[in-house]
This record gives structure tokens, sequence and C-alpha cells, in this order.
């Protein structure tokens, strides 16, 4: 009788399991990708300041300001919609002051960026401009915008890719932040 | 009739002139020395484009598509070998950036899975068909034989 039952139950049970997988599978977003930086230092890079007017002028960004204190590393360019999404959080995460923000303009000339950051406020502490887009291939780095949280050993902690929600700030990269303080 | 033919002639012409009219490699992109070209052609092949995602570099229009191909020949120009450019692309961009996965402990299930369910399924088959055989028929009982006797002897109709 046992025999009877598992060749009727078995086939029930490889069934559910298909379904169970497949039905998992549904709310897998296929466009998100594996990150082969995370944990890893982040890569050398010296890029020199965007020109901008004085009151919103910042000096430019290379790998030796990551060490010594956890910060945000943000890759935008001010023909990215989605970066414009993101940028309200970003001001607002400088006015908190939790950690330095880093930015990298990609792929911007220079007078788009000014007239970007002019309108919508500057949230950098500092602001490199990767004109080729050679440091953000160097980070791994497809599309704008991108976000990237650093200890404060230069080592990268998390990658975000598209723009940050406040959910995303308080679950993810907020409580990161915290806990990489030296 | 003629003029048909003559449409459908052209049609056909024209659909197979297109894929060359689809063409991402941008002639300024290529290098002089047609022996590396050639190289970061097949090279360009391997490499997933990641923002389209299903297409190669060599076949995608995408801006930074076009910037990996160049670092591809940058890369080849510098000396590199075959193996170093793709290590450098998958150094920043991980596995998924190869079109063709490589085995490894993340995609066993992937290479060897189908195989594993093939194996699975002919034991199955195998065990099913040795069974049947093994189930004979159970011997006759005396009663059984001595009918099966009458029936034959019997001269029927």
């Amino acid at each position: 009788m046992s025999i009877f039952r598992l060749r009727f139950f078995l086939p029930i049970a490889i069934f559910a399991l298909t379904v169970a997988i497949l039905f998992s599978g549904l709310w897998r977003d296929p466009q998100l990708l594996p990150s082969a930086l995370v944990g890893k230092p982040a890569p050398a890079f010296d890029l020199a300041a965007v020109d901008l007017p004085k009151d919103l002028a910042r000096p430019g960004v290379a790998s030796a300001d990551l060490k010594g204190k956890a910060s945000i590393v943000n890759f935008f360019a001010s023909w990215c919609i989605p970066c414009k999404a993101e940028h309200p959080l970003l001001l607002r995460l400088k006015e908190s002051g939790v950690a330095p923000i880093y930015g990298i303009d990609y792929k911007d000339k220079p007078e788009d960026a000014v007239r970007w950051l002019t309108e919508l406020g500057n949230p950098y502490d500092r602001l490199g401009a990767d004109r080729d887009g050679r440091v953000a291939i160097d980070w791994g780095v497809y599309g704008v915008p991108e976000t990237f949280v650093v200890d404060g050993s230069g080592r990268i902690l998390f990658r975000q890719t598209g723009p940050l929600s406040s959910r995303d700030l308080e679950e993810k990269i907020l409580p990161l932040l915290k806990g990489a303080k030296p | 009739m003629r003029l048909r033919l003559a449409v459908c002639l052209a049609l056909s012409l024209f659909c197979a002139a297109l894929p060359g009219a689809a063409f991402a490699v941008d002639p300024d992109e290529m290098l002089s020395d047609p022996a590396l070209e050639a190289r970061a052609r097949e090279i360009s092949k391997q490499l997933r484009c990641l923002v389209c995602q299903n297409q190669s570099i060599d076949d995608s229009q995408a801006d930074l598509a076009r910037d990996l191909r160049i670092l591809v020949r940058e890369r080849l120009k510098a000396g590199d070998s075959d193996k170093q450019v793709v290590d450098y692309v998958v150094a920043r961009y991980g596995d998924f950036v190869l079109l063709k996965p490589p085995v490894n402990e993340q995609t066993l299930g992937l290479w060897f899975g189908p195989l594993a369910l093939a194996v699975v399924g002919f034991a199955g088959i195998a065990l099913y068909f040795a069974r049947r055989r093994k189930a004979a028929p159970a011997e006759l009982s005396d009663a059984e034989r001595k009918r099966v006797e009458e029936l034959l002897k019997s001269d029927s109709p």
C-alpha cells in the first residue's frame, strides 16, 4: 500500500515544488546584477574637480579621500533622470552629516553639471568629473545613478544600482554607516 | 506574375542586407592590425553588454558597450593576452559579464542540473522495465492446468 501512496504523492510533490520555485521567481528582479566589488577595496582613482562657481565649488576626489572615515560615493549625471529623483535624499543625507558624500559626475559636460547643481543644490563634499567614464568602469558601474558605501579602510560595503529611495537609505545605508564607524 | 517575383526578390535582398546595417562596431574603433582586431572581435563576442544584458558588447550599440569595446582594444594593444583582457573586465563586472558562465560552485546546478535530471529520468525508466520483467506471471495451479488441457483437447466448433 505504501508504494501506491508514494506513486500517488510523488508527482504531486514534484509538481508543487516546481510551482513554488517558479512562483518565487516572479518576484525576483532579473535586472538586478550581482556585484563583483562588494567586500573588496575601492579601485584606485584620482578625479579633477568639476569647475563650479565659488559657492558650489568642491575639491576633486581620489581614492585616498576614501580612507579614514566611512563615506558614500555617488555616481550621477545631469542627463540622468532617476538621478534627479534621488537628489533630494542626498541633500537630506548631507544635512544630517552622517558621512561625507563624494560625487562622481559621469560623462557630463561641465556647464551641464554647473546648471544641475545650481538648480538642485550640491550635496557633495567632494566632486570629481569622470569625463570618459573610465573610473565608472573600474567601479563596475553600468548605469547612473549608482551609490556605494565605503568603510573607513576604503573597502566597498554596499552597492546600489539605480536611484536611492528613502527606504534604501533608512534600511540599508544608514545602518551600514553606523556599523562601519570606527 | 513577373512583377510579384521582382518584388519578392527585392524584399529578400533588402532583408539580407539588414544585419549589415545593424553593425555595432564603428570603423573608428577598429584597430589597424587585423590580427589584433580579430582577437578583439572574438573577445567582444564573449562579453555581455550590461545595459542590454542579452547582447554581447560586439552587438550592442549602448554607450557602455562602446566604451568596453575600446577598453578591450586598449588592453590588447598594451600586450595583454585574451585571458588577461577577459579577467580585467570580469574583475570589474563579475562573472555575469561572461555570456558563457564559468563552471564554479555557483553554476554547478546550471551546468550539470539537466544532465542529473536526465540520469534520474533514465534510471526511473530502467527501474520500471526491470520491475516489469521480474514480475513474471504466477505459475498455474493444478486445477488451472487441468482446465487448460481440457480446453486444448476439446474440438471447439
